[in-house]
């Protein structure tokens, strides 16, 4: 095998292995990215069961209910319309999490139709806010977040 | 004056890097062995222009220190009553001053390769240094025209904002200062590549040059992101170690495109091969870099490390960054025909195993390129998406698992070809460990897939590793050699602690009343009490925790909810109990409406190996510059006394009388 002959199998290995990888990432993309939903399209096209997404609105008032066990809260998110999905999350709650606020909600929904949350987001602080929530007070989060998630299809 | 000096040589810096590069480029017009008149102007305009721009640094670095409020970015981002060490390190906690620090090393960097390289050719110098100006030039201008961190209030503040809290740690003293200066070290081995492509001087002795820089912006690199993680780990307060955060990945992508650079710099320096290869991995690696400051610096990213949100600044990069890919990428595509071909390898050889392996990093590289940039571009058509772990844990495995594999074996094949039979005690070894180890584990319990299998690579490279010393003697193994065979370990470590953590960690969350117990792994958690404390610019609720494991002695853990007073914020401080076999990772939450406390309680066994791992692969770095120096201060040595024999024995012969016939 002369040395030109030899780069050029090189090259064709190198492109094929980058090519490989960019395909695989497009279609571990589609299937693993974590769409945002708000409530009203949650309610009207919900995701597959225990698919991993985040859910974007607001802590409707009066709805935080904490277990006896001390650490599991469950609460209804809103967002522009009457529907609300109800949430559960176990775990230490954000700093600023209170009834009226603006939250981000990363899990997925259960069978039961109550959207499990692994992590919650709530506006932190000038310096690190949930993108989505970025730049607005509370209860315009739901709003703005609505206004630039159209088009969205899951 | 203060403000104002570092202003004016900051000025004169960006003056300098113009000079440097004409007087660089003029260089390249003399011919070989003539020198241009004009070019000699580039080194020592490097040289002063380093200079400057490390003074410009220090004189911001001063304004902190005495909280110099009459300066807008001192009074935005500092406080009179913050501890002296947040004074100092909150120089480099906002958008200006890290950027002052990243102009400053990449200023320094130049400065150290026009003073101290003397081995390549003028002309490859000149270009080199022309393209360091270059590059230099931009970041000077968007440093000026759009962050200047001298400006000034027109009346004095008061008193400062303060410093994110979560920045007020000493990790803030490490973590930006070593991955700045990886992320622009690379800049030297960009221009060092730019340099060689221009002047057509890709060869051996061009990658010992580039190797010493490639070596060092690596170690850097790969010690800036294990502190970032170890950073991240204990601070957060949310138990793990590495999130796929769009900015760790920023940090991730250099390091990967630098490790495979470092690999392929070492076949061009020892066997002349994969000459245009490394020219790309060079640019590709810088580019890297700059597009990590673009994710970081431009507020296209909401994080920790986005300090401001300004859409001017984040154009300013993105039009640097499409110039100077967008260029080196057009050159090396000019110029690239014009290499010769290097040497030939079979696919059987040291060589085949270290391509297959900047291949397989190559594909990671862009695994974890498209998974940061999709949610960017998705953004556009205002589908608003995030890509987490469910992404980029199994689709980098797919090619990480082959690279470890082959990684294991690799460094026994020799150079240039080998037969496969050679090494085949070796072989089964390292497969019967990895075998044995996975088999193991899953008649042990039911553990995930990717840590399983990670813990048996773990093993096996572990083993791997250490096989190049195996008959040797090991007084007589050349220094350099020692350094692969600690960062190879190095991974091995890391690796292991990584399927540790994922597979054996423990959990336990609850509200306790105080005097209440709970168990975790063998630890029995005991909640003593919870007291309000002061620090010196926080309030905070601290809980006493005793934790005892197996009926031992127990042990205090005191982990914190502060709320910092300027700005406003509250952050968790977890505590941390570190054994020999793990981590106890201890957080508290809020107080339940009956009086109880969230305590949350990790058990991460061998998690500290992650980190270990992580400085051993630096060490192994380090071990490798040193032997690399080594032996060519000696073949240098070896050269200037062979040389001067050679003129003396000459002498000696002109001063012999002619015999007679």
């Amino acid at each position: 095998m002369k040395a030109k002959h030899q780069r050029l199998v090189l090259v064709v290995i190198a492109v094929l292995a980058i090519v490989a990888a960019g395909l695989l990432a497009a279609w571990a993309l589609r299937n693993q990215a974590n769409y945002f939903y708000l409530p009203e399209q949650m309610a009207a096209e919900p995701p597959e069961v225990g698919q991993a997404v985040r859910l974007g609105g607001m802590v409707r008032p009066g709805s935080i209910v904490t277990e006896t066990d001390g650490v599991t809260v469950n609460f209804m998110v809103t967002g522009n319309t009457d529907d609300a999905v109800p949430v559960r999350y176990t775990g230490i709650l954000p700093d600023l999490f209170v009834e009226g606020s603006g939250v981000v909600a990363e899990g997925s929904l259960g069978k039961d139709g109550v959207f499990l949350a692994t992590n919650l987001l709530a506006k932190h602080d000038e310096n690190y806010v949930p993108r989505e929530l970025e730049g607005m007070g509370s209860a315009q989060a739901a709003k703005v977040a609505a206004d630039t998630t159209v088009g969205l299809t899951p | 004056m203060i403000a104002e000096l570092g202003l004016a040589a900051l000025w004169l810096a960006a003056a300098l890097a113009v000079l440097q590069m004409v007087s660089g480029a003029f260089a390249l017009k003399g011919a070989e062995g003539a020198p241009n008149s004009l070019a000699i102007f580039a080194r020592p305009a490097a040289v002063v222009q380093a200079l400057l721009a490390v003074l410009a640094f220090f004189l911001l670095l001063w304004a902190f220190a005495i909280t110099d409020l009459s300066i807008k970015l001192v009074a935005t981002n500092s406080h009179s009553m913050k501890p002296m060490l947040y004074k100092l390190t909150g120089t480099w906690g906002n958008h200006e001053g890290s950027m002052l620090l990243w102009v400053g090393v990449l200023a320094l960097s130049g400065g150290l390769l026009a003073a101290f390289e003397r081995r390549l050719p003028e002309r490859t110098m000149g270009a080199t240094l022309a393209v360091q100006g270059f590059v230099g030039l931009g970041f000077y201008a968007f440093l000026l025209l759009s962050s200047n961190p001298f400006e000034r209030l027109p009346v004095p503040a008061i008193e400062g904002v303060g410093l994110n809290p979560l920045l007020q740690d000493i990790g803030l003293a490490i973590h930006p200062p070593t991955l700045y200066a990886g992320y622009v070290g690379l800049s030297v081995a960009f221009s060092l590549a730019m340099g060689a492509l221009l002047t057509n001087q890709v060869n051996p002795s061009f990658a010992r040059v580039l190797r010493p820089w490639v070596l060092g912006a690596w170690v850097l690199l790969t010690f800036g992101i294990t502190a970032g993680s170890y950073w991240a780990y204990y601070e957060l307060g949310w138990g793990g170690w590495w999130f796929w955060d769009p900015v760790e990945n920023a940090s991730f992508m250099p390091w990967l495109a630098a490790t495979a650079l470092m690999h392929s710099v070492s076949v061009l320096a020892a066997r002349d091969a994969l000459r245009t290869w490394t020219i790309m991995l060079g640019v590709l690696a810088f580019s890297m870099s700059m597009l990590g400051t673009f994710l970081v610096r431009s507020g296209v990213l909401t994080s920790v490390h986005a300090f401001a949100v300004d859409p001017e600044r984040g154009s300013f990069i993105l039009a640097l960054l499409g110039l100077y890919i967008g260029g080196a990428f057009t050159i090396f595509a000019l110029r690239a025909g014009a290499v010769a071909e290097g040497k030939r390898f079979s696919a059987t050889s040291r060589e085949g195993a270290l391509v297959f392996n900047n291949v397989m990093l190559s594909a990671i590289l862009a695994i974890v390129l498209l998974g940061t940039l999709y949610p960017l571009l998705t953004e556009a058509f205002d589908v608003r998406v995030s890509v987490g772990p469910p992404y980029f844990n199994p689709a980098s495995a797919i090619f990480a698992v082959p690279m470890f594999l082959v990684m294991a074996v690799g460094p026994l094949l020799r150079w240039k070809e080998d037969k496969p039979a050679r090494i085949q005690f070796e072989v089964a070894l390292v497969a019967a460990v990895l075998i044995a180890v996975i088999s193991l584990v899953t008649i042990l319990g039911d553990y995930p897939f990717l840590p399983v299998l990670g813990l048996g690579l773990a093993l096996a490279l572990g083993v791997g590793a250490l096989l190049p010393l195996r008959g040797r003697k090991l007084s007589r193994v050349p220094v350099a050699t020692y350094g692969m065979v600690l960062a190879h370990f190095g991974v091995a470590v890391s690796l292991f602690g990584m399927a540790c953590e994922g597979a054996f960690t423990q959990e336990r969350l609850a509200a306790i009343a105080p005097g209440g117990t709970e168990q975790v792994g063998d630890f029995a958690v005991k909640l003593e009490s919870v007291t309000p404390v002061a620090g010196p610019n926080w309030t905070a609720i601290e809980a006493r925790i005793a934790v005892s494991r197996d009926g031992g002695e127990p042990v205090i853990l005191s982990p914190q909810a502060r709320n910092f007073w300027s700005p406003a914020q509250a952050t968790s401080e977890s505590a941390l109990l570190t054994r020999w076999d793990g981590q106890l990772y201890a957080v508290i939450g809020n107080q339940a409406e009956d009086g109880r406390w969230q305590i949350r309680v990790w058990w991460k066994p061998f998690v500290t190996f992650i980190w270990y791992g992580g400085l051993l692969i630096a060490l192994g770095g380090v071990l490798a510059i040193v032997g690399r120096v080594r032996v060519d201060v000696k073949r240098r040595k070896a050269a200037d006394m062979g040389d001067e024999r050679r003129a003396d024995i000459e002498a000696l012969d002109a001063a012999a009388p002619v015999p007679a016939e």
